[in-house]
């Protein structure tokens, strides 16, 4: 039995796919004036945030609510957290207070792991340190899908700050699991040292790969790593491995480009790209509500969860 | 108290009768034919005897964080583990960098009387790295240091350390460093390679220790001095050392029990779960090619020594998640069982090589003249009784230490130290201590 959504590598193909279909199913709910359904009534879903972000707990939120979940939203700053109290603690106090999934955002990597050891209730991973951002991960392949139809060799380039990008992790697994072919493209200085057991191409020449694409990925690149010595300035940046309207111009045609967000406009992703018709940047915040709802629904309608990792 | 070891197989060679009067080892003969009086018999059939164990780095945590370990617990489980010296280090609150601090803790270890103390003192003032701890006055106190560590943190300016080299020169002094570039190991959390890089976890690369010894046994040669190097981790570095002692230089290098046993597949995948950070020490658990390489460099002698790196930490430094968890473990309790498993029931060593390594050698580096001694007529009394046929799972509720934070709980591991004489005084006495 599955209990927990805490990497994209404990899914199956199975699961995976159940979570597109029903994300598939639920997305008509979005679609009404009233978007509510009961299935979660009585349920309470605490959203634990230990980084400041606005856009994914409020996705979050709005998932756990139009599936008529009770929300407690417990973020770090103004809590007891900020005096000092560890992450086990928290735990037991929402332990305590009867949370049946508790959805965490912390910038440890493995946080959500070691939180899943010390509560009963379904832990969903919403972002751990420069690990994991599988519902991320989901709302993009859900993406992909509506635009492109299944995954299944399809080519998927992933380009930016792969180091320290949880969104880059948790796709590169789930793409692969979903049959996907998947180029990883930065500066050498931007990709972990070792990655010959990863299941993905790695490339330091964005101009060769975006000709045999069919899905661009652009990741959020901090201009803090640039003080690092990680690149030596934006500009140069942007030049080797941003997306501008010229650059698109040499993707194939019917091409999608996507970002997770928050985007640095003039860095990673030119504004006219962004902005453009290939961009999917919006439906993947719309989309992001729905699939998390999806996984919501799995983890904790009926008495045994349907999905993810049993640990 | 007169004891008469009867059956003691002495380095696991043939049976032999031991007779401890005195504090000293006063007769060792062929069963039988050591005649004493008065003496208490132990039946030590099946049992090896090893000359008391030298650990050269433990961290007893006393002054200034008695709720993690005390000298009096520490050495206690140092006892029960089969040593009579333990070197502790410098690294307390306030740090061992005055003789006042080494003579406290000196003292302590006397008070407590499990096992000899000799105190480490700190390379630099407050371990800050910028000017030199009164190395002279810890050489000449109560404590008579010889071993200088800022362990914990590296020596990291060059100049420093060559400085540090060069002066303790006049007291036959040595310079153990704790071998990490500091630059290189910003935030690092566990080894750079393939898993750290799944688990997004900042690498701490073995390039960061190995330029830091290469860098040390140049000056060490430069300044005709001498230099320890602690917790040797990688492959890399086995290489430099290796090379180094074949060019003559006076460059000693020890091991931690847990690099000869673990790798940093740990942090992936363990009993405990993912992310358990009871694996995280400093430095990092490596790779298998790593243990590899450590395991045969310390068989053919390039690396001189085991030892502990005794790291207690109370529980909720290591109930968090990983990157706020302390680093290190405890050891002193499974060491040798630790090294039987890696090193013994590998066939790398034999139990004349486990005495070498875990007695003879570190006693020999922290001059420690009173250990580490060939368990003949007149040697001091210092030594341990190991039952080898035993296999246990490790339980850290039975542990003398104040921490938990073992990394081998629930294993089952060979090897029970049954007991351990201090200049001819039982520590332990039956598995227990005295």
């Amino acid at each position: 039995m599955k209990r927990h959504l805490l990497s994209t590598a404990d899914l199956s193909r199975e699961d995976a796919l159940l979570i597109l279909d029903t994300a598939e199913q639920l997305a008509q709910v979005s679609g009404r004036s009233i978007k509510k359904l009961p299935t979660l009534r009585g349920r309470t879903v605490v959203n634990l945030f230990f980084e400041d972000s606005t856009r994914t707990r409020i996705s979050f939120e709005a998932a756990a609510k139009r599936l008529s979940a009770d929300v407690i939203n417990f973020s770090a700053k103004g809590s007891s957290v900020s005096k000092g109290e560890s992450l086990k603690d928290t735990a037991l106090t929402l332990q305590a207070m009867g949370a049946d999934a508790v959805v965490i955002r912390h910038g440890a990597s493995g946080a959500p792991h070691r939180l899943a050891a010390w509560v009963d209730g379904s832990v969903v991973n919403a972002g751990d340190g420069t690990h994991e951002h599988p519902t991320q991960a989901l709302l993009d392949a859900f993406t992909m899908r509506r635009r492109l139809g299944e995954l299944d060799g399809r080519r998927v380039t992933i380009v930016g700050d792969v180091l320290h990008s949880r969104v880059a992790r948790s796709n590169v697994h789930l793409l692969h699991t979903l049959g996907a072919e998947v180029t990883l493209v930065a500066p050498p200085t931007l990709l972990p040292v070792a990655m010959d057991d990863w299941p993905c191409e790695v490339s330091y020449d964005f101009d060769a790969v975006l000709p045999k694409t069919d899905v661009v990925m652009m990741l959020r690149v901090q201009h803090e790593r640039m003080n690092a010595s990680y690149f030596p300035s934006a500009r140069e940046y942007s030049r080797r491995y941003g997306l501008d309207p010229e650059r698109m111009g040499r993707m194939p045609d019917g091409a999608i480009v996507m970002h997770p967000g928050p985007m640095n406009r003039g860095m990673e992703i030119a504004a006219e790209v962004a902005d453009g018709e290939r961009s999917t940047i919006v439906e993947q915040v719309t989309n992001g509500v729905t699939v998390r709802m999806a996984v919501l629904y799995l983890l904790l309608s009926g008495s045994e969860p349907a999905i993810g990792g049993n640990q | 108290m007169i004891y008469l070891l009867r059956g003691a197989r002495v380095l696991g060679g043939d049976p032999r009768d031991v007779l401890l009067r005195d504090g000293l080892v006063a007769e060792a003969g062929a069963p039988g034919e050591v005649d004493a009086p008065g003496a208490t018999r132990v039946d030590a059939d099946g049992l090896i005897a090893l000359p008391g164990l030298v650990d050269l780095h433990t961290h007893l945590r006393e002054p200034g964080r008695e709720d993690a370990e005390t000298v009096e617990s520490g050495t206690a489980a140092a006892a029960l583990g089969g040593f009579t010296a333990v070197h502790a280090m410098a690294n307390t609150s306030p740090v061992a960098d005055t003789a006042g601090v080494v003579e406290q803790v000196w003292r302590l270890g006397q008070a407590a009387g499990h096992c000899d103390v000799q105190p480490v003192g700190a390379v630099t003032a407050g371990l800050a790295g910028r000017q030199l701890a009164e190395l002279g006055a810890m050489a000449d106190s109560a404590a008579r240091v010889r071993v200088f560590s800022d362990d914990g943190v590296c020596v990291s300016d060059a100049v420093l350390m060559r400085r540090a080299l060069e002066y303790v020169k006049a007291f036959d002094g040595v310079v153990a460093q704790h071998a990490q570039e500091p630059r290189l190991t910003e935030g690092a959390q566990m080894n750079e390679g393939a898993v750290s890089g799944r688990l997004g976890l900042t690498g701490w690369p073995a390039v960061a220790e190995e330029a830091i010894i290469a860098r040390d046994c140049l000056l060490a040669a430069h300044v005709g001095s001498r230099l320890h190097v602690c917790h040797v981790s990688t492959a890399g570095s086995v290489e430099i050392i290796r090379w180094a002692k074949s060019k003559g230089w006076n460059v000693t290098a020890e091991v931690t029990p847990h690099h000869l046993l673990l790798t940093d597949a740990r942090a992936e995948s363990s009993p405990a779960g993912p992310y358990n950070p009871i694996y995280k020490v400093n430095p990092p658990l490596r790779t298998d090619a790593d243990v590899q390489a450590l395991r045969e460099a310390l068989a053919d002698g390039t690396i001189d020594c085991v030892a502990t790196d005794h790291a207690p930490h109370p529980v909720e430094d290591k109930e968090t998640e990983w990157p706020a968890a302390a680093m290190g473990m405890i050891g002193l309790e499974t060491a040798l069982s630790v090294v039987q498993e890696a090193m013994v029931e590998t066939g790398l060593l034999d139990w004349a090589g486990v005495a070498d390594r875990m007695s003879a050698r570190p006693a020999r580096i922290g001059r420690l003249s009173g250990h580490g001694r060939p368990l003949e007529a007149g040697a001091p009394a210092n030594l341990t009784l190991v039952d080898p046929s035993a296999r246990s799972a490790v339980d850290p509720h039975g542990f003398a230490s104040k921490s938990r934070n073992t990394p081998y709980v629930g294993m089952t591991l060979p090897g029970r130290v049954v007991a351990t004489f201090l200049r001819g005084r039982p520590t332990v006495f039956e598995g227990k201590l005295t």
